[in-house]
Formats: structure tokens, C-alpha cells, sequence
């Protein structure tokens, strides 16, 4: 019996000590497989001061009573968890991530243009705010209030605006589209246009030579657009367009949520020019009447928590524009030299997908897939001349990133291939071929986190035309002093001009091509082959307790090859290979201050020197104006707290004299002088946002109502030798006022 | 007796299991006490310059540090040594006062109002 009692009591006091302590572990909900416990959690009994720290495998044990119901498990960085105890038993429990829940958001407002001061490349960002600075229309206008880039009419019938950078034009910049080279071949004249701004969420803007992974053809820079994508993009979104001079235009976006994980967004597009205007009564049009449909649908596929993300783009796109005299039919003249006119007729169909994964336990790691293909094909006449290209298209790349060590040495690497299939037809002569390319890179990046860091690629790549041949490109950045930054580059590009595609305006001119064929592989030239260098020094201040910042870049493209793009004979343009030097220096200071709260002030000077080395000799490149000058001011009221607001925005442009094409040997009536004179643009644009779902805008380009008086040379003989509507070195429209409104439902 | 000894011996297994089990990629979090963006770039900075830490980011708002360390190579505690050595207190190594007043003035999270100058920070930078 005793025993018995003895036993009891012993049982008692076992339970009872048992009953003194909660065992458990604490995990993150985020890695459940590593059952990784979490090392340090605070675990307490609501209401008592009786608590534990878990121990670095997670685990913890707790005294426990029968009056403790409560148990409170936090940790910095996850969300508090309060659990009911009713048993002792062990408990295993997962903390959640804080930032996961909710993400807080701090109200600094970004800058419209962000420099940054921590990449290794010169590159900034163009946001939403800055792109709506320029209201209208597509990616080519889209640059208009950015010092970096200039922005000027290609010819004098379509309409189409050419952008530069470091004096050189688009040719000579790749672009791309969400990382995937998208305006290159046939639609190197037109493919800016065929990019609606409202597609465009952001645009990447990097001076000099860009990264390996990107391919080798960019020589002079690179320019990103990152289109909107479904799972940010407002559910619903509307924008129309019209202004004054007959130009209409109509974007919607709808994005629906398929499941947690797959999102879709339909974008359309379309714009419309029906009216037919010559307000410079030269009998030509001056601006082309067109019509566009561009549909894009998009699908977004994303798992965070497994890592994978895709993207799958198809577009259709369909572009027609009539160009010419004003009483041009095309079923009475087309072909005849009776009454001079041109067409342009592009269909586009282009498909892209992108997939990524991110190892979820490293997020260092990471690889992506991409690949593109697109079919372009264009008909066109100009007056007599026929120009058709048809540009097929293969891409693809694979890349992988991860680090060395630490995240201080990162690298990426992958191999990439591309297809280019031409069918050209120039008049009566058939140009084909099949451009073929296969290459791998490699590019590392150090960083000290400090002031130093470095990016290192190289290239390695094999065409069918270009040969086999290496493409090293290199960056350096370096803090000197606090707010300052010092970057460096040199990098090689190489490209084959595709020379038609490239200089289809001229033509809509009597000048005749003429090819000095010395057995090259693309027309019988060789490929461009340059370098480029660029130093840049950024330095941030404070004025009168407000911030400002200046920069000062110079760059310089050197060619070792080039194909000369010869127009100094005014009946002829003739493209051969360069014999001697070719070089574009481009120098320019920029200054952002802001001057009171929210009036911002945006200011360059820019110098460039363009030369290259024709047949007769050394010239500066025609239509390319030395000295700019650059001013933009935009002041925002301040947000109500019905969140709205006006905003507006005014930009200057200083163009200097630039020279023109010699036309000497031209009857007196069709010559030009050597020079055009300098003259000053104006902009001005005011949105009033009523509510985040309602704003208008409307805007005045070219308030000076600046205008170049005869566009096109020997307009009153189309037919003749001196015909020309290529020079072209100011606005052919003046002052013309725009309004449109946006609609975005969430 | 017998049975003591395979207790024993399952003990000392587990533990050199345990021993073994050293991950090549852990993913691991530790509290480090700062309060602005100057300390983050500190506070990373310090753990990365540790032998054997992959990737460090530390969240101004929560104080986590998230590592990923290589554990055959370096272990939480000397991560900890190496914050605390550039002035920023860990759960188990606090920087001496030496360490701590190395910080820029700015970052003195152990001041109070220092810490409510940089709770407007925010608001403050529009």
C-alpha cells in the first residue's frame, strides 16, 4: 500500500514537473523545408513577466501553469503570434515575414529622372512622371524633355522623329525591348513610332558602351523600355489623344487577374490622320495622312514563393501612311510622273516569352530565358522609287547570375543566338541574305560597397558575315569625395548596316544610290566596327538648403570601320567603307536644382563634334548642330487630399547652326546655304488630375511657332534632279495645340 | 548496462550528424539595433566582409538582419563580433562604447533622438 502511495506520488511529481514546461520550436514560415528554427524569438505568457529566448536551433522551453493560456511569440522583422495553450504539448510553430504582410510605404516622392549613384554604368531612369511630361504619342517623343537624348524630324513627309545620343543617331544605339533587341533591321526608321507611350512604363537610358549581355551591335548606348506589365498596370486605362493638326489617338489597357499566379493584359492601340494639311503651301503634305492598329496582349505568370516568373507578349501591328502631294491619288499616280507620292505599308507580327527563376534560398541566383521572334514586312514607294523589305527573326538567350564568395563578386553568363533572315527589294534589284549569329559572355561585377566598383564583359561571338571576333566591354565607378561620383567606360560594338532599311528616306529624293562594292559581306561593304570612351563626374549639392545636382560627360566614339553615308553630291547618296577617320566627341554639363518645393529645374549645354572622312574630304556630319542648349521647368501643386493636382511643365531647346548637305552644283533655286541658321523650340503642356482616376492635359508645341521655310528642295519639280525632302533641320509644323485625357480604374 | 552504452553512442551519432549537417547555403536571421540607411550599408557591409557570409541585407524598419552563411566557414557568432565591431549592437555581442561612437552622429540608435529624427524620415525627403 505504501508502495502504491509512494508510486502515486512520484507519478504525481512527474507530471507535475512535466507540467512546469512548454516545449516548441519557432520556424520561418518562409523556409518550412530547411525546418530552420528561428534563433532569438522572444516567447512569453501574455500578461506575465515569464518568458524565453529560442535557442539557435529554434527551440525553446517555457514554465508552464494551468493559469497561462496565453503564449506570445515575436521576432523582429515577423508579425507577432499570440497562441491559445490548452494541453502542454509541444508546439511547433511559423513566424511570418513582416514585409510580406504589408510593405510599408515610405511617402518620399521619386524623381521623375533617376540618376543613380550607385550603378557602375552611366545609367538613368525615365519614369512614368517624366514620359507624361511629353504627352504624346509613342516611344520616338517620349525623349523630348530629356537632355541626354536629341529628338528631330527625319524628313519632311512622314512625320517620324529621329533620336540621338553622343551625336549619333538610332543606328548606332541598340534598343530593347524589356531586354530582347527589338528596333534593328527593317524597323530601324519607323520601329520608334510603332511603340505607344502609354505601353512604356519605364525607359533605361546607358551612355556609352553598354553591357555584353545585350548583345555587341550597340556602339554609342542603350536604351531600355520596359512596357507595362499586367500584375502593376491599372485594371482598366484609357487615354485619348487629339490635337489640332488632325492627329488622333486612341490607347486602352485591360488587365484581369486569371488565379493568383497568372495575370493578362490586352493593350490596343490606334491613331488616325485624316485631314490633309499644307500650311507651308508647297503642295506637299506636311504631315503624312496615316492610320495605325498595334494590339499587344501580355501574360504574366508569377510564383514567389517557388521563384519562377514568365512573361508571353504577342503583337500585331498594322501601319499605313500616304506621303506627297496633296492631290496624290494612289490609284490615278502611283507610278506615273504626273503627281508626285509615296506610301508606306508595315505589317508586324512579333511574339516574345521570358521565363526566370530565383533559387528561393538564394536570391543571389538566379537564371532567365528569353526568346523573340518577329516578322516585318514593309511595301513602300516613293515617287518612282520602290523600296520593300521583308526582315524575319529569331532570338534567344539564356543567362545565368550568381556570385563568387560573396555578393561583392557577381557575375552573369549565358550564350545567346540570333537569325536574320532579308528579302529586300530595291527598285528592280533583289537583296537577300541570312545574317546567323551564336555567342556566349561572360561579365563580372565587383563592388566594394564602399567607393569603388567595377563591371567586366566580355563577349565572344560568331557570324556568318562578321566573322568570329571578341567584344570587351568595361566600367568603372569611383566616389572621390561624398556626393560625388566618377565613372569610366570603353567598350567595342560592332555592327552590319543594314543600309536601305537604315536611310530609306533618301528615297523620297532624286538622289541616286550608288554602292562602292569592295567585296564586303552585306552589300558588298564591311561591317562598322567602333569603340567608344565616356567619362562622367556627377556631383550633388545643396544650395540654400535645397538640393541640386551637376553633371559633366564626355564621350567619344571612335570608328575603325564605318559605311560612310556620302550626301555631299546633291544627285547622288553614296555609301562605301571608310579610309580614314571617323570620330564623334560629345561633351555635355547638366544641372538639376530644385528651386522652390516642387519647381524643378532641368538645364544643359551639349557640344558635339562629328566628323567623319567622305571621298572629297573632311566634313562635319550634315544636320547635326554643334551647341544645343537645354532647359526644362516643371512645377506640381500639391496634392490634395481628394488627390488632385496640377502639374505643369515648359521645355526649351537651343538648336545651333548646323551644316547642310552641299547643293552647289544645284540650279541657284535649289541651293541651300552652308549652314542653317540657330533657332529656339518651346513646349509647354498642363495636366490637371482631378482624382486618381480622371486627368486631362493639354499642350502647346512649338509656342515660337518656329518653322523651316522650304522643307522640301525642289518641291515645285518632283520629278527633277534636284528633288529632295531629306534635309531637313527644323519643325515643318508651327505652333499646334494638343488636349487628351486619361481614365484609370483600379 | 548494454543499454547505456547504445545510448551513448546513438548520443555521440546524433551529434556528429549534427556536426556534419553544416550547410553550405543557411539561411539565417539575426536582430542588429541602427536607424538609418547609412547604418544598412554599414551593417551589410560588415557581414559580408565576414569569411563565409554569401549575402546580407538588413531591413532599416525591423532591424532583421537576413544572412545566408556558408556554416562549415563562419558561424552567427562571428558575424555578430564583426556588426558589434562597427558599432551596431546584436542580440548577443553589444559593440563596446569605443565601437559605438565610431558611427557616424547621425546613426546613434542608442540616443532617443536620433531615433525620432529619423522616424520622419520619410515624410521629411518629399
Amino acid at each position: 500500500m505504501k508502495k502504491i502511495i509512494i508510486s502515486i506520488f512520484l507519478l504525481m511529481s512527474i507530471m507535475s514537473f512535466s507540467q512546469k514546461e512548454l516545449k516548441g520550436m519557432i520556424m520561418d514560415k518562409e523556409n518550412p523545408k530547411d525546418k530552420l528554427g528561428i534563433y532569438g524569438a522572444n516567447v512569453h505568457w501574455l500578461n506575465t513577466a515569464v518568458g524565453t529566448v529560442t535557442d539557435d536551433e529554434g527551440r525553446f522551453a517555457i514554465p508552464y501553469k494551468k493559469k497561462y493560456k496565453k503564449l506570445v511569440i515575436s521576432f523582429v522583422g515577423y508579425k507577432t503570434d499570440t497562441l491559445t495553450i490548452s494541453s502542454v504539448v509541444a508546439i511547433r510553430h511559423f513566424l511570418i515575414q513582416e514585409g510580406q504582410l504589408d510593405e510599408i510605404v515610405i511617402a518620399t516622392k521619386r524623381k521623375a529622372i533617376q540618376k543613380s549613384f550607385i550603378q557602375t554604368q552611366n545609367t538613368f531612369t525615365v519614369n512614368k512622371d517624366e514620359l507624361l511630361k511629353a504627352a504624346c504619342c509613342n516611344l520616338s517623343e517620349s525623349f523630348e524633355t530629356n537632355p541626354s537624348i536629341d529628338v528631330s524630324f527625319s524628313d519632311a513627309l512622314t512625320g517620324t522623329k529621329q533620336i540621338q545620343m553622343l551625336g549619333l543617331t538610332s543606328p548606332y544605339l541598340l534598343f530593347n525591348q524589356e531586354n530582347i533587341p527589338s528596333i534593328r533591321g527593317a524597323s530601324q526608321a519607323f520601329g520608334l513610332t510603332f511603340t505607344p507611350g502609354t505601353w512604356v512604363e519605364s525607359i533605361q537610358i546607358t551612355k556609352g558602351a553598354g553591357s555584353v549581355v545585350n548583345g555587341y551591335e550597340s556602339i554609342s548606348g542603350q536604351i531600355n523600355a520596359e512596357l507595362v506589365k499586367p500584375f502593376s498596370d491599372n485594371k482598366v486605362f484609357v487615354n485619348a489623344y487629339s490635337s489640332f493638326n488632325g492627329r488622333l489617338e486612341l490607347n486602352t489597357h485591360f488587365n484581369q487577374k486569371l488565379s493568383e499566379k497568372w495575370q493578362t493584359g490586352l493593350y490596343v492601340h490606334g491613331n488616325y490622320r485624316g485631314e490633309k494639311f499644307d500650311k507651308n503651301k508647297d503642295n506637299f503634305l506636311d504631315a503624312p495622312i496615316a492610320n495605325q492598329i498595334n494590339v499587344m496582349n501580355r501574360w504574366q505568370y508569377t510564383d514567389a514563393e517557388k521563384g519562377w516568373i514568365s512573361f508571353v507578349n504577342v503583337r500585331y501591328l498594322k501601319d499605313k501612311k500616304q506621303m506627297g502631294e496633296v492631290n496624290f491619288d494612289h490609284a490615278n499616280h502611283k507610278g506615273s510622273s504626273t503627281v508626285w507620292g509615296s506610301e508606306i505599308k508595315t505589317r508586324r507580327f512579333e511574339s516574345s516569352a521570358k521565363l526566370g527563376y530565383v533559387f528561393p534560398e538564394l536570391p543571389f541566383q538566379s537564371f532567365g530565358f528569353q526568346f523573340a521572334y518577329s516578322t516585318h514586312k514593309q511595301d513602300s514607294y516613293f515617287g518612282l522609287n520602290i523600296y520593300e523589305i521583308h526582315h524575319e527573326s529569331v532570338y534567344g538567350n539564356l543567362m545565368f547570375n550568381s556570385i563568387i564568395g560573396d555578393t561583392r563578386n557577381k557575375f552573369k553568363t549565358g550564350i545567346s543566338f540570333s537569325n536574320d533572315k532579308y528579302i529586300e527589294l530595291v527598285n528592280h534589284t533583289n537583296y537577300n541574305r541570312f545574317e546567323d549569329s551564336f555567342g556566349a559572355f561572360f561579365e563580372y561585377a565587383y563592388d566594394n560597397l564602399d567607393d569603388f566598383s567595377f563591371t567586366a564583359g566580355l563577349r565572344i561571338d560568331t557570324h556568318n558575315f562578321l566573322g568570329t571576333f571578341i567584344t570587351p566591354r568595361l566600367h568603372l565607378r569611383y566616389v572621390p569625395w561624398a556626393d560625388a561620383v566618377l565613372r569610366a567606360s570603353v567598350g567595342k560594338g560592332r555592327r552590319s548596316a543594314n543600309i536601305f532599311a537604315e536611310n530609306q528616306k533618301y528615297f523620297a529624293s532624286s538622289r541616286q544610290v550608288k554602292i562602292d562594292n569592295e567585296g564586303g559581306n552585306v552589300y558588298g561593304l564591311s561591317p562598322e566596327v567602333a569603340w567608344n570612351f565616356g567619362l562622367s563626374y556627377l556631383q550633388k549639392f545643396k544650395l540654400f538648403d535645397r538640393k541640386g545636382d551637376v553633371t559633366l560627360d564626355f564621350y567619344r566614339t571612335d570608328f575603325s570601320n564605318q559605311v560612310v553615308v556620302d550626301l555631299e553630291n546633291p544627285q547622288e547618296i553614296s555609301f562605301y567603307n571608310l579610309s580614314g577617320e571617323s570620330k564623334a566627341d560629345s561633351f555635355q554639363i547638366e544641372v538639376n536644382y530644385t528651386l522652390i518645393d516642387r519647381l524643378n529645374l532641368r538645364t544643359a549645354y551639349k557640344y558635339y563634334d562629328v566628323f567623319t572622312t567622305y571621298k572629297p574630304g573632311k566634313y562635319q556630319k550634315p544636320i547635326q548642330a554643334k551647341h544645343r542648349f537645354f532647359a526644362n521647368i516643371s512645377y506640381d501643386t500639391e496634392l490634395t487630399l481628394e488627390n488632385s493636382q496640377w502639374k505643369f511643365d515648359v521645355t526649351y531647346n537651343l538648336i545651333g547652326k548646323q551644316r547642310l548637305p552641299n547643293t552647289a552644283s544645284n540650279p541657284v533655286q535649289y541651293q541651300l546655304s552652308e549652314y542653317s541658321k540657330s533657332y529656339s523650340l518651346l513646349n509647354a503642356q498642363v495636366t490637371r488630375v482631378f482624382s486618381k482616376r480622371l486627368e486631362m492635359y493639354s499642350g502647346i508645341e512649338n509656342l515660337t511657332n518656329y518653322k523651316q521655310k522650304n522643307p522640301i528642295l525642289a518641291s515645285d519639280d518632283p520629278f527633277g534632279a534636284s528633288f529632295d525632302t531629306t534635309i531637313v533641320y527644323a519643325p515643318i509644323f508651327g505652333r499646334s495645340i494638343y488636349l487628351g485625357a486619361r481614365f484609370k480604374l483600379n | 548496462m548494454k543499454k547505456g552504452l547504445l545510448i551513448v553512442f546513438a548520443v555521440l551519432l546524433t551529434v556528429s550528424v549534427n556536426a556534419q549537417k553544416k550547410k553550405k547555403n543557411a539561411k539565417v536571421s539575426i536582430e542588429v539595433d541602427g536607424v538609418c540607411m547609412m547604418c544598412k550599408k554599414r551593417i551589410e557591409s560588415a557581414a559580408l566582409k565576414t569569411k563565409g557570409v554569401k549575402f546580407a541585407s538588413w531591413n532599416v524598419k525591423t532591424h532583421a538582419l537576413s544572412l545566408i552563411i556558408d556554416e562549415r566557414k563562419t558561424n552567427i557568432k562571428t558575424v555578430q563580433k564583426n556588426v558589434a565591431s562597427v558599432g551596431h549592437d546584436t542580440k548577443a555581442i553589444k559593440a563596446t562604447e569605443k565601437q559605438y561612437n565610431s558611427v557616424h552622429p547621425c546613426c546613434k540608435y542608442r540616443e532617443e533622438k536620433v531615433i525620432d529624427d529619423h522616424k520622419n524620415e520619410g515624410k521629411k525627403k518629399s
